[in-house]
């Protein structure tokens, strides 16, 4: 027996996974929420540019952005609902918290992000919902009574609290979806049994993926439907997109890359685990696809997009294409987070095996139901809340 | 003449079948009704003074666990016995043993096929190189003083009695499993059947009625001891305060385990 056929012998014999770790309990499921959430707070950042930081050329999606934001909030909960053992007791966590758990206080702060967010779309939309009301009849004209708040009052004094609550809102909903989704971060974060995730890069990590998701989110969806819509495209604020997109990514990619860096360079006694379960099941997920093919790719041709005079069409080819796979760099990055974290067994000898299921309660049809749900829920609002600036009835009456 | 033997012969054999199964229909009957049908009084205390508390919880004592490694002979009774006590699901373990063998190039080959419930019955017979030391690792809840899982429990269902249980109310726990991730021992797991986390509890239940827990009544070589370190005529005070090689898992973590090992190597994890 060659000394390299007798190491690999020994390392396959010395794979030993704790009985209990050769089950994932977070499964897809957990893999969507994070996603999911990080989609939202993103979306926000993009609608906060413009209302609190004055990018003037991103106002083509302010509004849009933060009903887009609505539509995945709205189906933040489903993934974790569904993976709850007993989602019939899912309020305990808000009626019986307890104090110590880094996952008792998402319920407040997402509940409460929720409301920021509504009140916020609901102040910026007042006077187009006003002047939809007008034209509303039956049962439109009752809803938009609602979201106006019964209130029809449009003069100038009014508008301006309207202006001031809509930025204070705004300034406060910065902060606010920072938090919800570097607090989603600190849950994984927070598990010193598990170093792959326990770092205190992880928030950081979760919330700059947040931010691209959710950047890249609205660039390729804003290009899809004005385009499907026949539409033209406003290419200074999608070029304006671009630059943020390459610019938080370079952030995100670089602390990706920094904490991989950190447990290579430190070498503590996790190092050979974890570095077994990056070259060993996390191999293609992780070194090819997520680094390799999405990471490595989009850090580039965003860069060139950014900085080289190109034509408005190429730019609006290739943004949403390097847009579309920045939404896979996020989700792969979730994905070998959440499941990759449970494949290596708490033993540190080996290593667990998972492949989600197609038909089950938390697989893969179930996966792509709920990520479709947002984008159902986005289009109906789109028959509530216009989002397009052209498409708004109110809108010569705003710049009057 | 003959004729009177046969009769009495069988009238014996009738006599004999009928005692026979009266035996085994009383014998079977004493296996079906649940011991606390009888008077628990008939059964020893194993833990003294353990029936004259009064109140939810047992006050003023400080268990402890103590598994000797030096003992163990990987038999497996004591997975039996557990399993038995909770109908735990196949798959899922409250407690498990461990096989450790380390070789002459010290490479260290740990299993423990289905938990050790079936017992190591043979010796591994798929290593490259000659073995150099091999052990068996008793595994089950270490009742952290610091518990992971009390700490990130979102609801409060698992929760830390006075006298140092870590304990799960299965009508409050949510199974979002958020336990099991921080649990740096795996003792945890997702029931199947209840769909709420489970796990070993140093049988409450019977330390409550002053009894010993379940696998440590069972092991053959007394390798699994439990008891009170307030009192210091218990086996397990008296051990933990003479000079033995006692360590727990995973110190690092923080936990601060009462679940001790004797000759505990450093190749455990």
């Amino acid at each position: 027996m060659s000394p390299e056929h007798g190491a690999a012998v020994a390392t396959a014999l010395t794979n030993y996974v704790f009985p209990n770790d050769l089950h994932v309990h977070w499964s897809l499921m957990i893999v969507l929420y994070p996603y999911i959430t990080g989609i939202v707070a993103g979306a926000f950042i993009v609608s906060s540019l413009y209302h609190v930081f004055h990018i003037k050329s991103l106002k083509p999606v302010s509004r849009y952005a933060l009903v887009f934001a609505l539509a995945f909030l709205a189906f933040a909960t489903a993934p974790l609902l569904n993976h709850l053992g007993h989602p019939e007791r899912a309020m305990n966590m808000m009626l019986t918290p307890s104090p110590t758990s880094a996952m008792a206080g998402f319920g407040y702060i997402y509940s409460a992000y929720a409301v920021v967010l509504i009140l916020e779309i609901l102040f910026i939309y007042r006077p187009t919902l006003v002047a939809l009301k007008k034209k509303a009849r039956g049962g439109m004209k009752l809803l938009y009574g609602i979201l106006t708040m019964g209130s029809d009052n449009l003069s100038p004094e009014a508008l301006r609290v309207d202006h001031k609550i809509t930025a204070f809102l705004a300034a406060i909903g910065i902060p606010m979806a920072c938090t919800l989704h570097g607090y989603v971060g600190f849950i994984f974060g927070g598990v010193k049994a598990n170093p792959m995730w326990a770092t205190p890069l992880m928030p950081v990590i979760f919330l700059l993926s947040a931010s691209v998701s959710g950047i890249a989110g609205i660039i390729l969806s804003y290009v899809v439907i004005r385009r499907y819509t026949n539409k033209p495209i406003d290419m200074d604020c999608v070029r304006t997109l671009i630059k943020f997109l390459w610019g938080c990514f370079i952030l995100d990619f670089v602390f990706e890359m920094l904490e991989l860096f950190s447990h290579a360079y430190m070498a503590t006694h996790h190092w050979e685990a974890l570095r077994d379960l990056y070259l060993g099941p996390l191999y293609w997920s992780f070194i090819v696809a997520q680094v390799g093919i999405f990471s490595v790719i989009p850090f580039i041709a965003l860069g060139i997009l950014s900085l080289v005079k190109l034509s408005d069409r190429f730019v609006m080819k290739w943004g949403s294409v390097l847009s579309a796979m920045i939404l896979i760099q996020v989700l792969l990055m979730r994905w070998n987070v959440v499941i990759g974290g449970q494949l290596m067994s708490k033993s540190e000898r080996g290593h667990a095996v998972f492949h989600p299921g197609f038909f089950t309660k938390e697989g893969i049809v179930v996966s792509i139901i709920i990520m479709t749900l947002p984008v159902v829920f986005l289009w109906l609002l789109s028959k509530v809340f216009p989002f397009w600036l052209d498409d708004d009835p109110a809108v010569e009456r705003q710049s009057a | 003449m003959m004729k009177g033997i046969e009769q009495e012969i069988s009238r014996d054999r009738r006599a004999f079948i009928k005692k026979v199964l009266g035996g085994t229909i009383a014998g079977s009957l004493l296996l079906v009704i649940p011991a606390g049908a009888m008077e628990l009084d008939r059964i020893p205390e194993q833990i003294p003074g353990m029936r004259k508390e009064k109140g939810p919880f047992i006050t003023g004592r400080k268990f402890a666990f103590i598994v000797d490694i030096t003992r163990c002979i990987g038999c497996g009774s004591c997975c039996v016995a557990d399993k038995n006590e909770y109908k735990v699901p196949d798959g899922n373990y409250r407690t498990w043993v461990e096989r450790y063998v380390i070789d002459d190039h010290d490479n260290v080959y740990v299993d423990s096929p289905n938990g050790g419930l079936d017992g190591y019955q043979e010796p591994r017979r798929d290593l490259p190189h000659p073995v150099r030391d091999t052990f068996f690792v008793p595994k089950l809840c270490n009742m952290c003083e610091h518990p992971s899982c009390v700490q990130v429990c979102p609801v409060g269902a698992t929760f830390q009695t006075e006298d140092g249980f870590v304990l799960i109310d299965y009508k409050r726990c949510v199974g979002c499993g958020y336990c099991v991730q921080a649990c740096p021992y795996s003792v945890r797991f997702i029931n199947p059947e209840t769909k709420t986390a489970d796990k070993c509890t140093w049988c409450y239940h019977r330390v409550r009625k002053g009894l010993l827990p379940a696998c440590v009544n069972v092991c053959p070589v007394q390798a699994r001891k439990f008891g009170d370190l307030n009192d210091h005529e218990s086996e397990v005070y008296k051990i933990l305060h003479q000079p033995h090689v006692i360590s727990v898992l995973k110190p690092d973590m923080g936990n601060k385990p009462s679940l001790h090992y004797v000759g505990l190597r450093r190749e455990v994890v």
